[in-house]
């Protein structure tokens, strides 16, 4: 669909799985998908569909996997991910009262990102990004524990493109978050996305979620993607596979029965 | 009038801390029948403490205080302690928002809920295997035999939470609550999970106080809805005319949730008002002749 140096993530026919022989379990069958620069691409699925998993191979945090994942063009192997990766991947993760460090300031995890990749003026920096996702510089030198969970995502963002990253990973970056804090944190990603032109691979249960943020959607059940759809097939809910079928009905009955 | 399994009248749930008193519940009143009654709100609107304070279950420094609590007619502020354990589990049982740390962690499945049953019923060690196996197969559990045998660890959230169900359940309580129960749960099983809920709530006539944040789902389960707000219910409405709610924290959040058939750009983000943490709070007392 894209020509290759336009891609910005490339899956093709990856299995993760873990374990061995009898006690093997395969997280991830035979999953191929692309994501061009600059998009924005949904993985929706349940608990253990392998959504999260997919992510963690990109990021070389899967220990057994097949198959052909590249970023920017460059294949990815193993387990092992040079600086350039990093610099060009972050992630943001689900719980963000778990992904910042309780012991470091504010201002701590954002320099400590800049001193690992190199990079000059982490004051000017630091006031850049934080203003940038909608902080005011008094939460620069705030503990963890005084931050309400939609500041500590905004932290938690800040840290991924504090070292100017082109593709976010997000595993369900708002799913612990009330629905207000949740339109906040994602007007927030859809404006830097524009912004700073990023490319997305977000991972939600929620389907309006995705639906609103992703242009394309990959439905994924017990390790296989059942079936990929653009987001206007999905609104107007054409879904051909009978497991995207069932995940549409779930969401927009949630609303309508009464 | 006689009809309300509950009726809780004035209740307030203060924090003395360091800088002030927090008064994270500030004089509510409401009922509960025969119903699903929905509390949603925001994290700290005190919809968790409400449902914590039924059962006495606020701890120190916490101050709970209430005109009364009835339960069924008795006051749950004047039983003692250990009576009010006899309550608790038995006739009010709490369903908590993490399956994992209500969970005994080093303690197969099926023991801990056998163990909940034999507390309130009389029966024998073979009865109660039955009896949850049964109960673990009605929470849609593929291999009941299985997870009866297997520890916490080995479950993921989803089934967590449904031997969470399971095991309220069983010693078939007057009144549930039930805080955030699906919130961990994927939309299908959140749906199946919640159907669950409602046949017993319907097959054994009784009171669910669902406890959420997610105002689609408590629409479209439950009878009536409370809306809170920095600890006082600032709307109540039935739950089918929700999205007609009036209070603009309602409106407000309601339009904050992206749907997915209407794309919008940007959405709606929500506008506190600080006259909203002064307005006394709604009384949802329903008597006899004006529930509908």
């Amino acid at each position: 669909m894209n020509s290759g140096n336009e891609a910005g993530i490339e899956l093709d026919q990856v299995n993760v799985w873990f374990g061995e022989h009898e006690e093997r379990v395969d997280a991830v069958i035979n999953a191929g998908f692309s994501v061009p620069l600059g998009g924005s691409f949904g993985l929706v699925g349940e608990s253990g569909s392998g959504k999260s998993t997919i992510l963690r191979t990109i990021t070389g945090l899967a220990p057994t996997w097949s198959g052909n994942v590249s970023v920017l063009g460059n294949a990815l192997h193993g387990e092992e991910r040079d600086k350039e990766f990093y610099h060009n991947v972050q992630m943001v993760f689900q719980d963000p009262y778990a992904s910042l460090h309780p012991r470091q300031t504010v201002d701590h995890v954002l320099s400590e990102a800049l001193y690992l990749h190199g990079f000059d003026e982490p004051d000017r920096r630091i006031v850049e990004i934080l203003d940038d996702v909608g902080l005011t510089q008094s939460f620069r030198f705030r503990w963890p524990h005084q931050l309400s969970g939609g500041q500590r995502q905004r932290v938690a963002i800040a840290r991924a493109l504090i070292i100017e990253s082109s593709i976010l990973l997000l595993d369900e970056p708002t799913s612990a978050l009330d629905v207000s804090v949740q339109a906040e944190i994602l007007n927030l990603l859809t404006r830097l996305r524009r912004e700073r032109n990023l490319t997305y691979l977000m991972v939600s249960h929620d389907l309006a979620v995705v639906s609103h943020m992703c242009s394309d959607i990959a439905v994924m059940n017990q390790g296989e993607i059942v079936e990929i759809l653009d987001v206007e097939a999905l609104r107007a809910l054409k879904a051909k596979h009978p497991y995207t079928k069932e995940l549409l009905d779930a969401s927009v009955q949630k609303r309508r029965q009464v | 009038m006689m009809s309300n399994l509950l009726e809780v009248k004035n209740l307030s749930v203060n924090f003395p801390t360091r800088n002030g008193v927090v008064e994270a519940v500030r004089k509510i009143s409401f009922s509960l029948g025969r119903e699903r009654l929905g509390i949603v709100g925001e994290s700290g609107s005190g919809k968790s403490m409400t449902g914590r304070a039924i059962l006495r279950l606020i701890q120190k420094p916490g101050i709970l205080e209430a005109d009364h609590i009835l339960l069924e007619g008795e006051d749950l502020l004047k039983v003692s302690e250990k009576a009010m354990r006899q309550v608790r589990g038995h006739k009010i049982s709490m369903i908590m928002q993490d399956p994992k740390f209500s969970l005994n962690p080093v303690m197969r499945i099926g023991d801990q809920i056998c163990e909940a049953y034999r507390l309130h019923a009389k029966a024998s060690k073979k009865e109660a295997k039955i009896k949850t196996l049964d109960m673990l197969e009605k929470v849609l559990i593929r291999d009941p035999e299985r997870v009866f045998r297997s520890y916490p660890h080995e479950m993921s959230g989803g089934m967590g939470q449904r031997i969470m169900i399971a095991m309220m359940l069983i010693p078939d309580p007057k009144i549930l609550i039930a805080d955030e129960p699906t919130s961990a749960l994927d939309v299908t099983v959140q749906k199946e999970v919640l159907e669950i809920m409602d046949d017993l709530v319907r097959e054994r006539g009784m009171g669910l106080i669902f406890i959420s944040h997610d105002l689609n789902v408590v629409s479209a389960f439950c009878d009536r809805v409370l809306i809170m707000y920095a600890g006082r219910i600032v709307e109540t409405c039935r739950a089918d005319k929700l999205h007609e709610a009036k209070h603009p924290y309602t409106i407000g959040l309601l339009n904050s949730i992206p749907q997915l058939e209407q794309p919008v750009d940007h959405l709606e983000v929500l506008q506190r008002d600080n006259a909203w943490n002064l307005e006394p709070s709604v009384n949802a007392i329903l008597n006899g002749e004006n529930a509908s």
